[in-house]
């Protein structure tokens, strides 16, 4: 076991360093990238261009100027191309808006699933299971900013049920921190919900025919304590694992739709916004940091799974 | 029967699929045939099927519309004219701005943009971009997905440690940054691969992108499925009548793999236009003022408070789209595999 997890953590640190050159070479290789043009602004004089580019390193080798920005990154001396702001300063800063949405989302989406998935295996068949796996289906087929602009207008904007848009910390004022994030969540829970739930319910409805169950039954157990001790117990296995990975998938970056429709101000939306300014600094650390979650959660969980089941530590 | 669907999944409760067997005398139908007639009584599929046909059938007429009813064409802005609804004329934009709604009538259709341009018409100019661009994203991700899966898992050992790392590498990336990030630098500089030269505002960058972002979704379920079927008689047989690699990868494994290729094509689809509307809005996929219904979506969200009709249009069509995909593809999944858990992610 401990060479399994040693294994895995040399690989973790091996992808992610993988990560880091693809995404540095992504910018620096591509013609009209020039970052000194995108430091001096309008009309620069050649002059100011080299002494721009010396200062920034830019006429280094590749591979030098690779080396002092990851080193940068770690040190927290990165600056933007763009606004001259410190990198990892803004990451911070914007860390508690993603990691609100992303959590609160996520406790959304498994509670919501869960319970959808395991009401429509029990009603398998019948009309209030196809209206909801049709719900479902229509969940996992709309775009996420799309839903989440509608929302935000009509119930925002339009009828002023909600906030339209904006974040309101935690500390401050839980209720309105609270207020101001259901819309968000929601938007970024649908497609989950849609996903998890059609999972569970083919997972239920292949343990519902299981030996043990029949045997819960067979002794007496009361229908909802087969379903809830030994059905759902056993179908919710594959989606936790699941429930993982795509958590880190949204911690680290996957929210960048919903946080730029909401306007939240997190880590996605800083990276949306750098990316059309082709500031590297901020999007080669923020890819870094969604990447370290993805990672990190992927290992976390095929480390519990091996744990679990020996026969996984083989591969 | 050559046809053993994938291994790696997990096949538990045959006894429906043995009572089919026994009911309908199978004898001398072929998995294909059998498939085929499953799919055929899944009523909701088809409908389905025929949904995204219509909506593709639409979108391949789109020239006709445009001159025939609407007199307009995607680019073209009506920002001073007047068109005449229930007899009264109005403006197609107003003074200050305001794009008209849906007038269900030819011209206007489904209203105007900001740009005084017929939204109906970019529709459905924007469905063949946003079609286009599905289906050519996810044959091509097919296509390398098959060229991966079947040399890793067919080597194995070096080979196969290559092409994994490098699927986790892709695998590990945020998808949407990954994309974002592609797009933006293609975009800026197009692409050059020797001889081959792409210009930046060419439909076949956010193809490319797309096809490489799934890549790992769909390779890795195929090398797993190569791994089991590479041990199986037939293709020892191969080997031993003295088959070299290439061809028992072409005539004994890839026919293997073409119904895992069919029940992931439909998904893929579905999934490869919710990328690309999700690259367009961040403005990393098809490039204005050429429509997409990405595009669309994106011009319509950021000018909402003017016309709520700018966002719904397309995306009401969008979503249609992608249900019907979806829908038809779990059909087609059933039929092919009734068996497998094979769930494509997002």
């Amino acid at each position: 076991m401990a060479r399994f997890v040693l294994r895995r953590v040399v690989g973790m640190v091996a992808v992610l360093f993988a990560i880091s050159v693809f995404t540095f070479l992504i910018f620096n290789v591509i013609p009209n990238g020039d970052p000194a043009l995108r430091i001096a602004g309008r009309h620069p004089t050649r002059g100011q261009l080299e002494t721009i580019r010396s200062q920034w390193g830019f006429d280094k080798p590749i591979y030098v100027q690779y080396g002092k920005t990851m080193e940068k990154v770690f040190t927290g001396d990165l600056v933007s191309y763009s606004t001259q702001l410190d990198v990892d300063q803004e990451i911070i800063n914007d860390i508690p808006r993603t990691f609100c949405l992303a959590i609160g989302a996520a406790i959304m989406w498994m509670v919501l699933a869960t319970v959808l998935g395991l009401y429509t295996a029990v009603k398998a068949g019948k009309f209030s299971d196809r209206f909801l796996t049709v719900l479902a289906l229509i969940g996992i087929s709309m775009p996420v900013f799309w839903v989440g602009a509608l929302m935000n207008y009509y119930l925002g904007f339009k009828w002023k049920i909600f906030p339209n848009g904006g974040y309101v910390p935690l500390t401050r004022d839980p209720a309105q921190w609270a207020y101001h994030l259901i819309l968000p969540w929601t938007a970024l829970s649908l497609l989950f919900i849609g996903v998890y739930s059609r999972i569970l319910r083919s997972n239920v409805l292949d343990t519902i025919n299981d030996d043990y169950v029949r045997t819960a039954r067979a002794k007496g157990l009361s229908e909802r304590q087969v379903m809830l001790r030994h059905v759902l117990r056993n179908s919710l296995i594959p989606i936790i694992s699941l429930w993982g990975l795509d958590f880190g998938a949204v911690l680290g970056g996957g929210a960048i739709l919903t946080e730029t429709v909401f306007d939240l101000q997190g880590v996605g939306q800083y990276a949306a916004e750098s990316i059309g300014q082709l500031d590297v600094p901020p999007v080669l650390a923020i890819t870094m940091f969604g990447a370290f979650f993805i990672v990190v959660l992927n290992t976390v969980v095929d480390i519990i799974y091996a744990a679990l089941d020996p026969r996984i530590r083989l591969t | 029967m050559a046809t053993e669907p994938a291994t790696e999944f997990t096949f538990e409760g045959p006894v429906a699929f043995e009572e089919e067997a026994k009911r309908e005398r199978v004898a001398g139908l072929g998995p294909w045939a059998l498939a085929l007639r499953r799919l055929r009584r899944n009523k909701t599929a088809l409908a389905f099927g025929a949904l995204f046909l219509v909506i593709a059938g639409l979108c391949l007429a789109a020239p006709y519309w445009a001159n025939h009813v609407a007199h307009s064409d995607p680019y073209k802005n009506h920002l001073t004219d007047t068109v005449t609804v229930g007899g009264k004329k109005k403006d197609v934009v107003k003074p200050n701005g305001v794009p008209i709604g849906p007038t269900w009538r030819g011209r206007f259709l489904l209203g105007a943009d900001s740009n005084g341009r017929d939204i109906a018409v970019r529709l459905l100019y924007g469905g063949r971009t946003s079609l286009l661009i599905g289906v050519g994203a996810a044959l091509s991700t097919a296509l390398l997905s098959v060229v991966f899966g079947v040399v890793a898992g067919y080597f194995r050992g070096f080979t196969d440690a290559l092409v994994s790392r490098s699927l986790d590498l892709i695998w590990s990336f945020p998808v949407i940054l990954l994309g974002v990030a592609l797009g933006t630098a293609l975009a800026l500089g197009g692409l050059k691969i020797g001889p081959i030269e792409i210009q930046g505002d060419s439909k076949l960058i956010p193809i490319l992108i797309i096809a490489v972002v799934y890549v790992p979704y769909m390779a890795r379920p195929i090398r797993g499925q190569v791994l089991a079927l590479r041990e199986k008689e037939f293709v020892e047989a191969a080997r031993a009548q003295g088959a070299g690699p290439l061809r028992i990868m072409f005539t004994e494994i890839l026919p293997n793999l073409s119904s895992t290729i069919v029940v992931f094509l439909p998904l893929m689809i579905a999934n490869a236009i919710l990328l690309e509307a999700a690259l367009s809005f961040l403005g990393a996929g098809v490039r204005p003022p050429n429509p997409s219904w990405g595009t669309m979506i994106g011009d319509g969200v950021e000018k909402i408070v003017t016309g709520p009709h700018l966002a719904v249009v397309p995306g009401l069509m969008l979503v249609l789209t992608v249900l019907a995909l979806n829908v038809f593809g779990d059909g087609v999944r059933d039929a092919l595999d009734p068996r497998a858990k094979l769930h494509l992610e997002h």
